[in-house]
């Protein structure tokens, strides 16, 4: 391979993004290094296994891709403002759809969802950890080398190019010669290898380790999701882990997998990816159900109405996600029978989530509801979440999905849902669990700013697709002749799109405001909440919770307010704490699992060989590991504790 | 360190499973070189039969109902065939207009 | 469910008498219900493609009676042999343990060389991985499987390693324990292999 194809040349943006991304490196080094801040990096960070740090860093590279996947949206919106756009060619844009559905799907709407469910779950379960603290951080380390391959791709040998969805036989060896579809393959599995182990991590973490009292069913709604999230991350990765490897082989070793020759069969790609594919789909949108349920009960005062209505809608949403798949290609013509099955499961998914809406209306009927930041995402959810519904259950119809298929109708139908669910979410559960995380308080006059900016925008570039969608537009064409009558539309869209934008900015803007003006939470329990997460200081002591707290009902943390019972420590009941150790060895072992990637995208052998043999050594030394971990002595949490309290 | 005195010394449960196994394992062969009967009626056979030999696995050499996780590790482990038979009859169904 | 209250007296088998250790347990068998939907996916894309033959040979025309029966025979024996370890464990016998474990890993040993030979055996016949759909499904599902059973072996002799060192602990036991899950599941995954691959093959 010469140098001139492995690094992208050709465009300015490209070059642009070089230098930027030279910069900022060297921008990194000399702060950490100017500040003497390598060790801090490496004892705080690198190597912590605390769940709330790791939950942090989990988020902190959530809002990277979002960044990352939110420039490929603008330039995709800027391409399409007008008919004949001469802004990117169409193998740039194919690779920017391509970089942005991937790239907001698997990180960052995934890991946003999975940092707030490190950072709450083992919180409102009354736990000190998660059940695998040294796992929990190599799953987030994976994920993360994984979002680094996917994202240096663009600089370093070529984007992907076949769509999120990487359909063969477009995605093969044969039509997509380039090693883009190869850091798609490798690069996806690396981090799915990590979300795997987080699902059984969690699974057994709310399983096993909830304090004392509380029962399944006084469990927070948020855990509840959380759990069912889990079961289906356990049993529907694993497929996608084997469509990727099959999809590896095809492409580096010329197995016949999804050929066109020797009995391949390209359609099975199809079905396999959506037996994950839609899976994925709840696995994203229901913790947001879960965030949303904590917020809309905490801010109308109210218990939650209908618990266990919700309960019994998850845990059908859980096995029934598993019987949808094939609407994502009903056109594909598997006869009339496979469709009428796949089309009446897929309206039956709707009742178990319509049941949920009347849940969040009924709770914030006669409720005193106050405004906060978080609660104007989770109001503003219900109303765009059912247009995006209605329109999913127009589009499960397989007779008349015939028309609206792959057509922009679709498109604004899954940003409804994506967005309005899992991204007010994670904005909502930013907002509610911000002084957990961090001591101190978002603004809440930025937050409405973002909120009203990005929830106009959002409404503003998405209605107006489905309408170019019934006009015949379709998705991943990357420009349209002027005689159709689409550009009006267009505009709007893209003007919309620069509203969320502008949005985004005004929240990173906030984040820094915040850090450095924000108000402080001195009582931990800034919201008046319902839950055992506010029974803790913020930000949240390393241990978690001094004494476990015993449960009696459900929204724990309001019984304790309300019967007075379980608010005080009393410190001769004190025990020494068992931690476990912080180890270097998860982000090594990630980093190997870099290298090892790198080498199988590029198919140098020898340097994917050489790095699983690191991995294997890292996995054996794990082995013999016999640290037991370390336990935190009572005078230190007696001293923490004062500190906390005196801060209150 | 106590020691499991209360453990039965001869391992009749393994044994056993054991014997059924090989048993299992034959009576598939035998169907299928030498009954002589319908493919489809071989195939449906011989997929009970695996299934048989699986649960055996399962209860007598994996202990899955012991501790006080048995209730969830049964649940899981039926949840799991639940979603790998989707998968396989789902899969084939579905592709079955190309095949 | 406050099973983190509870206290274990003695009588419990060493393997679940840390809390760690039966945490590690049950995700050990959560993960196992992931590997049935890895596996069952495999079966799936076997199941729809084994019929595509291109024009390499079919399943009929490759599969071997004598093989298939070895190798079923020696990894069936080798799960009875684990759970001979397992009983042995329970009984506090680290020697008994030892044994079993040894002549387990044998087997599998001897599973995976025979394995191995059916392979080159196929390659030599002009059926190669590359050469259909039905022959690339083929190996890459009797592949995974070899390639479990084979880093099965690696981690039970690590895990011998540290019985020698360190003799029954709870950490030990556990260790002990999980891997005769994963050594069980191997040959769950198997029957089905020679069921649906190997018998299935036979008849259509």
């Amino acid at each position: 391979m010469k140098w001139s194809e492995f690094f992208v040349t050709g465009e300015p943006l490209i070059y642009a993004a070089d230098v930027s991304i030279v910069l900022t490196a060297i921008g990194i080094v000399f702060v950490l290094t100017y500040f003497k801040k390598w060790k801090w990096l490496w004892n705080e960070w690198l190597t912590t296994v605390d769940h709330k740090k790791i939950g942090v860093m989990y988020i902190i590279s959530a809002v990277l891709m979002l960044f990352r996947g939110g420039v490929d949206a603008l330039l995709m919106r800027a391409q399409l403002t007008v008919p004949n756009m001469k802004f990117l060619d169409s193998q740039h844009y194919n690779e920017i759809f391509t970089t942005h559905g991937t790239i907001m799907i698997i990180f960052m709407a995934m890991p946003f969802i999975i940092g707030l469910m490190n950072i709450v779950v083992p919180l409102q379960i009354g736990a000190r950890d998660v059940a695998y603290p040294y796992l929990n951080a190599l799953s987030f380390w994976l994920f993360f080398v994984g979002a680094m391959l996917f994202n240096i791709a663009f600089v370093i040998g070529g984007s992907p190019d076949a769509g999120w969805t990487s359909y063969f036989p477009l995605a093969s060896k044969e039509f997509s010669p380039g090693v883009g579809n190869n850091y798609y393959a490798v690069a996806l599995q690396i981090s799915g290898i990590g979300t795997l182990m987080t699902g059984i991590n969690f699974l057994v973490t709310i399983l096993k380790m909830r304090a004392p009292g509380m029962t399944l069913m006084r469990m927070p709604m948020f855990t509840w999701t959380i759990l069912i999230t889990c079961v289906i991350i356990i049993f529907a990765f694993p497929v996608f882990t084997v469509a990727l490897a099959l999809m590896t082989f095809d492409r580096l070793f010329d197995t016949q997998f999804f050929t066109m020759a020797n009995g391949g069969m390209s359609m099975l790609w199809a079905n396999l990816f959506w037996i994950w594919g839609h899976p994925e789909v709840y696995i994203v949108v229901l913790p947001a159900f879960g965030i949303f349920s904590e917020v809309v009960s905490t801010f109308a005062r109210k218990r939650l109405f209908g618990y266990k209505a919700m309960v019994f809608s998850i845990v059908g949403i859980a096995f029934l996600s598993f019987l949808v798949w094939v609407h994502h290609f009903f056109t594909m013509g598997a006869g009339a029978a496979v469709n009428s099955f796949f089309s009446i499961t897929t309206m039956a998914i709707a009742i178990p989530t319509g049941v949920k809406i009347f849940n969040w209306l009924f709770t914030l009927r006669k409720g005193k509801i106050r405004f906060t930041t978080a609660m104007l995402w989770s109001l503003a959810f219900i109303p765009n979440f059912v247009i995006g519904g209605v329109t999913g259950v127009m589009l499960a119809m397989a007779a008349a999905d015939y028309q609206y298929h792959n057509s922009y109708f679709l498109i604004a139908h899954f940003h409804y849902v994506l967005i309005a669910g899992t991204v007010f979410a994670c904005f909502a559960g930013l907002h509610y669990w911000y002084p957990k995380m961090f001591g101190h308080i978002l603004n809440e006059r930025l937050g409405k700013w973002t909120f009203w900016l990005f929830m106009i925008g959002f409404n503003i570039c998405f209605f107006p697709m489905y309408f170019l969608g019934l006009m015949g537009m379709t998705r991943r064409m990357y420009t349209y002749s002027a005689g159709l009558g689409w550009t009006p539309l267009n505009v709007v869209a893209t003007v919309g799109a620069a509203l969320m934008g502008i949005g985004f900015i005004v929240l990173c803007y906030n984040i820094y405001y915040s850090a450095r003006y924000g108000e402080r939470d001195m009582t931990g329990d800034p919201w008046d909440g319902r839950t055992l997460e506010w029974a803790t200081s913020s930000p949240v002591a390393h241990y978690n919770f001094a004494i476990i707290p015993e449960v009696t009902d459900l929204d724990a943390y309001w019984v304790m307010k309300k019967t007075g019972k379980g608010l005080e420590i009393d410190e001769e009941k004190l025990k020494p704490i068992h931690m476990p150790s912080n180890s270097g060895r998860p982000f090594l072992i990630s980093i190997a699992f870099f290298f090892a990637g790198f080498g199988l995208v590029f198919e140098w052998y020898t340097m994917a060989i050489i790095a699983t043999i690191f991995i294997i050594l890292g996995l054996i030394l794990r082995s013999f590991d016999d640290d037991d971990g370390y336990y935190i002595s009572v005078d230190e949490i007696k001293r923490t504790e004062r500190l906390a309290r005196k801060g209150a | 360190m106590a020691t499991n005195d209360h453990h039965e010394t001869f391992p009749w449960k393994h044994v056993i499973g054991f014997v059924l196994s090989l048993v299992l394992t034959f009576a598939a062969l035998w169907v299928v070189l030498s009954s002589g009967l319908a493919t489809k009626l071989i195939i449906g056979i011989i997929v009970i039969l695996a299934m048989l030999q699986a649960s055996l696995q399962l209860f007598m050499f994996m202990h899955m109902t012991e501790s006080d996780s048995g209730k969830i590790q049964t649940i899981n482990m039926a949840y799991a065939f639940f979603i790998a038979i989707v998968i396989v009859i789902g899969s084939i169904w579905v592709m079955w207009f190309v095949v | 469910m406050a099973e983190v209250a509870h206290h274990y007296d003695e009588k419990m088998p060493l393997e679940y008498r840390t809390e760690e250790s039966r945490l590690n347990i049950l995700g050990f068998w959560i993960f196992l219900g992931a590997e049935v939907a890895l596996f069952a996916t495999l079966f799936a894309t076997y199941l729809v493609l084994f019929q595509r033959t291109g024009h390499g040979p079919t399943a009929m025309e490759l599969f071997k009676v004598k093989e298939v029966m070895i190798e079923t025979l020696l990894l069936l024996t080798s799960s009875f042999t684990c759970g001979l370890a397992i009983h042995e464990m329970r009984r506090n016998r680290l020697k008994g343990l030892l044994t079993w474990l040894i002549i387990t890993l044998l087997l599998g040993a001897g599973f995976i060389t025979f394995e191995i030979r059916e392979f080159i055996d196929y390659v030599h016949e002009g059926a190669t991985i590359q050469t259909s759909a039905f022959l690339s499904s083929f190996f890459v599902l009797v592949g995974t499987h070899g390639a479990h059973v084979s880093l099965g072996i690696g981690w039970m002799i690590l895990i011998i390693i540290q019985l020698l060192q360190r003799g029954f602990t709870p950490r030990t036991a556990r260790k002990v324990f999980i891997v005769s899950l994963y050594w069980h599941f191997l040959d769950v995954v198997w029957i089905f292999i020679f069921t649906l691959v190997y018998l299935t093959g036979m008849v259509i």
